[in-house]
């Protein structure tokens, strides 16, 4: 049950690299990951790959398999044909470093930038309290495992890196989304998300849902609705209007 | 794309090709630009045509004239009144198609369908744009879009019309009956309920503005509701297009004579 399986892996560095041709051995069951792990233990012992789990839980090994953003874990060889070269590069939105590890520190920038969760001043921790429903909005964000194949994928910063400094990508974007739906948030997520993080940039064609492989509805559930809420604040003009009549605090109901 | 941005920017690793997918990606976007311009193509002609849209023996109304607001509707097909005579360069649905047309194009779905088919930002996921620079929605004339909760109020209105079009349809000249017509009427109007309800906007007029659900259980509960509708909202947005055409070709057919409608009662 196994064959002879052909490889193009891109070897190299933030300097130059190229593609190197590949056989090796498939086995019934593999995923591609085992397949760079064989190319290390019998031609290449220097080839670099990040890895962890080997389980899809981690996030470490996100990388291009024939042009598609992917885990390389979850990547099973039995969706190849048996004659089909199988390129895999390393994730192209971000610096590399050395062969399959990129360089993915802009979105630990991106991370710190977002302000922590903030709980009512007159709540002591102990106090908090939420029920189920709310409890469950936010739960879909959080098996997030910070792959970041949906900000490799996203052509925002993918196919313009000069908006990486004013766009925090689906990932982060949807954290604010989790902040901003938490009942228990008094911060203000809506215009920070407009102005601070570029929410604005995302035109909502979805390749970030397309790719997350915990398959969260980044756009359908966190870009959407924070859009909308942005056009609660800035640009619906009744809601505004209400406010200043009636002194609602908008959104916080 | 400039030979140094993007995936060919600095410290990437150096892969000269745009895109590795070895896949078909490219037949969505092309299927969206035949779909999308054979719609409009039949809709702008249907619009302007000025004939065959209403069956005086039936009753039955195409949804690309309603409301029929020119003097010049066929008796009986102005179900609200009539303003002044059109001139032939304004469709005598003037005061519904506009709105339409804009709830559309403002759509999440459409905007994500266009933009990738006709704007190529992104053709499709994981191949490089064509364009040097990309603002998005943050300003000027993409920014529009955010009226989008405007056009779903309009478009809620427009629909409820409809439907009223489709219940008056049952009362033909002779009275009560139900023909093929009738069936394609109100399929066409429980349909395009799907495709309205099923907004991005509605769900979060409902429900997903709130930032407590626990605290209001009633919209929670519609919320939960539209947001099972609203994951079909890509099928109903093509399915409509269809339905649409469909229904007034039928009508079509009928009004101009070429067929009759198939009868089932009275
Ligand atoms: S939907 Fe928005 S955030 Fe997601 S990939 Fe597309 S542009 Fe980026
Ligand atoms: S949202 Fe999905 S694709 Fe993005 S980092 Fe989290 S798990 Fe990965
Ligand atoms: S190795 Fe952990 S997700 Fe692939
Ligand atoms: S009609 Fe498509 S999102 Fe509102």
């Amino acid at each position: 049950m196994s064959y002879q399986g052909k490889f193009r892996v891109w070897r190299g560095d933030a300097d130059g690299g190229d593609f190197e041709d590949f056989t090796v051995e498939v086995n019934e069951g593999e995923v591609v990951l085992d397949i760079i792990h064989r190319l290390q233990a019998t031609q290449v012992p220097d080839l670099a790959v990040r890895w962890n789990c080997k389980a899809g839980k981690c996030g470490s090994c996100s990388a291009e398999v024939n042009g598609r953003p992917r885990l390389l874990c979850m990547t099973r060889m039995s969706t190849f044909a048996e004659d089909e070269v199988v390129t895999v590069t390393p994730v192209r939105a971000f610096p590399v470093i050395r062969d399959l590890v990129p360089d993915v520190s802009y979105n630990y920038t991106k991370a710190r930038e977002i302000p922590a969760f903030t709980p009512p001043k007159e709540l002591a921790p102990g106090e908090y309290r939420m029920q189920q429903q709310d409890v469950e909005r936010s739960q879909e964000f959080r098996k997030c495992i910070e792959c970041f194949l949906c900000q490799d994928v996203c052509h925002v910063i993918r196919d313009h890196e000069e908006n990486k400094e004013s766009f925090a990508g689906p990932r982060y974007l949807m954290r604010i989304a989790e902040l901003e739906m938490h009942p228990l948030d008094a911060a203000d997520r809506t215009t920070e998300a407009q102005n601070e993080h570029g929410l604005g940039f995302c035109n909502i064609t979805k390749c970030c849902t397309e790719v997350c492989p915990e398959g969260i509805k980044i756009t359908d559930n966190a870009l959407i609705p924070m859009k909308e809420r942005v056009a609660d604040r800035k640009y619906d003009p009744v809601v505004w209007l209400g406010s200043k009549i009636f002194r609602r605090d908008r959104g916080k109901s | 794309m400039d030979e140094n941005t993007g995936v060919f920017s600095a410290r990437r690793a150096v892969i000269p090709a745009r895109t590795l997918r070895t896949d078909r990606w490219w037949l969505q976007p092309l299927l969206t630009v035949l779909g999308l311009g054979a719609f409009v193509i039949y809709a702008t002609v249907r619009a302007f045509w000025g004939a065959a849209y209403w069956v005086p023996e039936h009753h039955y109304l195409t949804p690309f004239y309603s409301p029929c607001m020119s003097t010049a509707c066929e008796p009986g097909s102005s179900h609200f009144g009539t303003l002044f005579d059109f001139p032939w360069f304004i469709p005598y649905a003037a005061l519904s198609l506009p709105f339409l047309l804009g709830f559309r194009l403002t759509c999440y779905y459409y905007r994500k369908a266009y933009y990738r088919a006709f704007w190529f930002s992104p053709p499709a996921c994981a191949v490089s744009e064509p364009h040097g620079k990309y603002t998005g929605e943050t300003r000027l004339p993409l920014i529009i879009q955010n009226v989008h909760r405007y056009f779903f109020y309009a478009a809620f209105i427009v629909t409820l019309i409809n439907t009223y079009d489709a219940i008056l349809a049952f009362d033909g000249e002779n009275g009560f009956g139900i023909g093929l017509g009738n069936i394609i009427l109100v399929g066409n109007v429980v349909l395009l309920w799907g495709y309205t309800l099923s907004c991005h906007s509605c769900r979060h007029v409902t429900g997903g503005r709130l930032k407590n659900f626990a605290k209001h259980p009633t919209r929670y509960w519609l919320w939960t509701k539209v947001s099972k509708l609203n994951v079909r909202h890509m099928q109903f947005a093509w399915i409509t297009l269809g339905s649409l055409v469909l229904t007034d070709f039928y009508v079509m057919l009928v009004a101009s004579g070429v067929i009759s409608d198939l009868r089932i009662i009275n």
